[in-house]
């Protein structure tokens, strides 16, 4: 059972990978959800998987009896789960939005914070240098869409 | 003792709460700035005791060591708490004259407060899981202040730091699992004691470079910073300078924490790697900052090479380069805090941060070039400035092991720092402004303008005490560096026993 579980890291792991490596932001995201499950594979596996032995301590006693999972990990998992859902819903949200901002989910594309020197031509009495240098094809798009984001 | 160890975590929560319920008044940016003083008379009490009775520790709970969650504070914890109350008293301060009314009613100042709760938290705790958490709740804050605003260049930055970072917490979390599955325990003190005793030492070690990973990434060092440089120039300026000061200093912090504490077992290969890190971190810094023209983005590549020097200090892991480490912590925190509020009042001023487009300020404000010149130079590393104690530690650390090559690239990433300062001032301060515009600070209302410059100004002072009086802030590096390297009395605190 361990073992299997173990192959079965591996295998999320690399698919994760393999999507992480895509240029696409939406495949990036999960293919980190892939991953953020295999880190908690990780850490249930860290307490051993055992069928058939609760872990329940006898009446009288201070720990349960050799053999049985630990619970700590199982805990630490349950946290760890709900801390990667709101993350994942808040990534998912900003990807929504830079679809709408940006017009491209193509991380080759995403340079309006980092503009490329060789495009970044500097208007000297232009007073809004976002706009200006923008390299993006949907700059209407963008243009509408920021005031939208402003009323969000 | 609980409540002392608690009180600095208790503050800001309790503020961020007040100042959410009070965002659309304008009594929330009072409470924002109320609650940063409450935080550092905590911070100031915990720095008091712990100076007085060295390490302190409590159990959340009531639930004994190695199986309760522990908040403890040594000299580092101490005095990281401290910088990170004074660094969020000035960012609030400032962001009364910073952040819109808009960014407000969309709940900054709640943000803000978690957000230093959160560092608090990460520097007060001692399991490992439990840092995990504080990592997570400084992620999700910073977040949201990133993007505060929604404008498109923010959505872009946010991608790239957003995306990166949540790979980091994931090699954290799995390196969590791996060591909980090796040792059975979390608490770091505990762990301190029974990683030793794990037979697969090479195992340990693989651990060790999955922490190192993680944690590089949020500090920020070569070659996985790529986020810093990619956002930090976005958000608004209070928020960027909050951002600069704390939060790649808390992935060195648990860098120094994991690497003096429980990860020694391997020093000759794990703090080779780190020197390595250490040497290319410095020198691509400073080189990205060469290329900019932007002031923030100058300064955020500047935020990288400087954790260079931090990560030298912990690789050479000498007591003098420890205590180098944990000055120039202490000295950058301040520094570049108040860099980023400066570039904030230059774009108030002359109405950009791109060199090229602004000139004049000297003219125009000669009291916010002399307070440009002081952290600047400090950064450089001019004598009597604290930059230059900070680096002199250094690199007196590595000469002493006769580390040549790495003292000389530390000394010529200096010398390109005042390159990168001289740009700053030969654009923005010294010629004429392009336009043919008159920059202005009176042209911003009296109270706003004081909110800005108060902020700038203690800091300044704060760089100047440190650069003049540099023998109690040694000697109290040198005490820390002590405790790192002799873990004894952290574990005997946390744990309640000699190890």
């Amino acid at each position: 059972m361990e073992e299997l579980t173990a192959v079965l890291i591996g295998l999320l792991t690399a698919c994760a990978v393999y999507l992480m490596l895509a240029r696409n932001v939406l495949r990036f995201i999960f293919g980190l959800v892939l991953i953020s499950n295999a880190a908690n594979l990780v850490i249930f596996l860290g307490g051993r998987l055992t069928a058939g032995a609760p872990p329940l301590i006898e009446s009288g006693q201070t720990a349960p009896p050799p053999g049985v999972a630990n619970a700590l990990p199982q805990a630490l998992v349950l946290t760890a789960i709900v801390i990667g859902f709101g993350l994942f819903a808040f990534a998912l949200i900003l990807m929504f939005r830079a679809h709408a901002t940006l017009g491209t989910l193509d991380s080759e594309e995403m340079r309006l914070a980092e503009p490329r020197p060789d495009l970044r031509a500097v208007d000297e009495a232009d007073a809004m240098p976002a706009d200006a240098e923008d390299p993006m094809p949907a700059t209407d798009e963008a243009a509408t869409d920021e005031a939208s984001g402003a009323a969000r | 003792m609980s409540w002392l160890l608690a009180a600095p975590l208790i503050a800001p929560f309790l503020t961020a709460v007040a100042a959410f319920l009070l965002r659309f008044t304008p009594l929330g940016h009072w409470v924002s700035v109320g609650g940063m003083a409450l935080q550092l008379v905590a911070a100031g009490a915990l720095m008091a005791v712990v100076l007085d009775q060295g390490v302190v520790a409590a159990q959340m709970g009531g639930w004994p060591a190695p199986f309760g969650i522990t908040l403890v504070a040594d000299r580092l914890s101490a005095v990281m708490v401290v910088i990170t109350a004074i660094t969020g008293l000035a960012v609030a301060v400032y962001a009364l004259g910073d952040v819109t009314r808009r960014m407000e009613e969309l709940g900054y100042h709640a943000l803000f407060n978690i957000l230093i709760g959160g560092v608090t938290g990460a520097f007060l705790t001692g399991d490992l899981f439990n840092l995990y958490v504080w990592f997570e709740v400084m992620l999700i804050s910073s977040f949201g202040l990133l993007i505060l605003g929604g404008r498109p260049e923010q959505i872009d930055g946010a991608i790239k730091y957003v995306t990166l970072n949540l790979v980091s917490t994931i090699l954290f979390l799995s390196g969590i699992g791996l060591l909980y599955g090796m040792t059975g325990t979390l608490n770091m003190a505990d762990l301190a004691v029974r990683v030793p005793e794990v037979a697969d030492q090479p195992l340990v070690t693989v651990v060790a470079m999955l922490f190192m990973v993680a944690f590089g990434v949020k500090a920020a060092v070569f070659p996985l910073f790529f986020w810093l440089p990619a956002s930090y120039h976005t958000p608004a300026f209070a928020v960027s300078a909050v951002f600069a000061g704390l939060l790649t200093k808390v992935g060195v912090y648990a860098l120094i924490r994991m690497f003096t504490l429980v990860f020694t077992g391997d020093v000759a290969f794990t703090h080779t790697v780190l020197l390595w890190v250490a040497g290319l971190t410095m020198v691509t810094g400073v080189l990205g900052a060469a290329a900019q023209m932007e002031v923030r983005r100058i300064l955020s590549f500047h935020i990288v090479s400087q954790i260079g020097y931090m990560i030298l200090g912990l690789a050479l892991m000498t007591p003098l380069a420890i205590a180098g480490a944990v000055f120039y912590l202490v000295h950058h925190i301040i520094v570049k805090a108040n860099l980023f509020l400066i570039a904030g009042v230059i774009d108030q001023a002359a109405g950009s941060n791109e060199l090229k487009r602004i000139g004049g300020l000297y003219k125009a404000a000669p009291l916010l070039g002399l307070l440009f010149l002081i952290p600047a130079f400090s950064l450089a590393g001019f004598p009597p400035l604290s930059g230059f104690w900070a680096k002199y530690v250094l690199i007196a650390a590595a000469l002493e092991v006769e580390a040549w090559v790495i003292a000389g690239i530390a000394l010529v990433t200096g010398l390109l720092t005042i390159y990168s300062m001289t740009k700053i001032w030969g654009e923005a301060f010294w010629p004429a402004h392009p336009a043919g515009i008159e920059p202005s600070l009176s042209a911003i209302p009296r109270a706003r303008r004081l909110s800005l410059m108060l902020p700038i100004a203690a800091l300044a002072g704060l760089t100047l005490l440190i650069g003049f009086l540099p023998g109690p802030f040694v000697a109290f590096a040198e005490a820390s560096a002590a405790e790192l390297l002799d873990p004894s009395g952290y574990v005997a605190a946390v744990l309640g026993r000699a190890p």
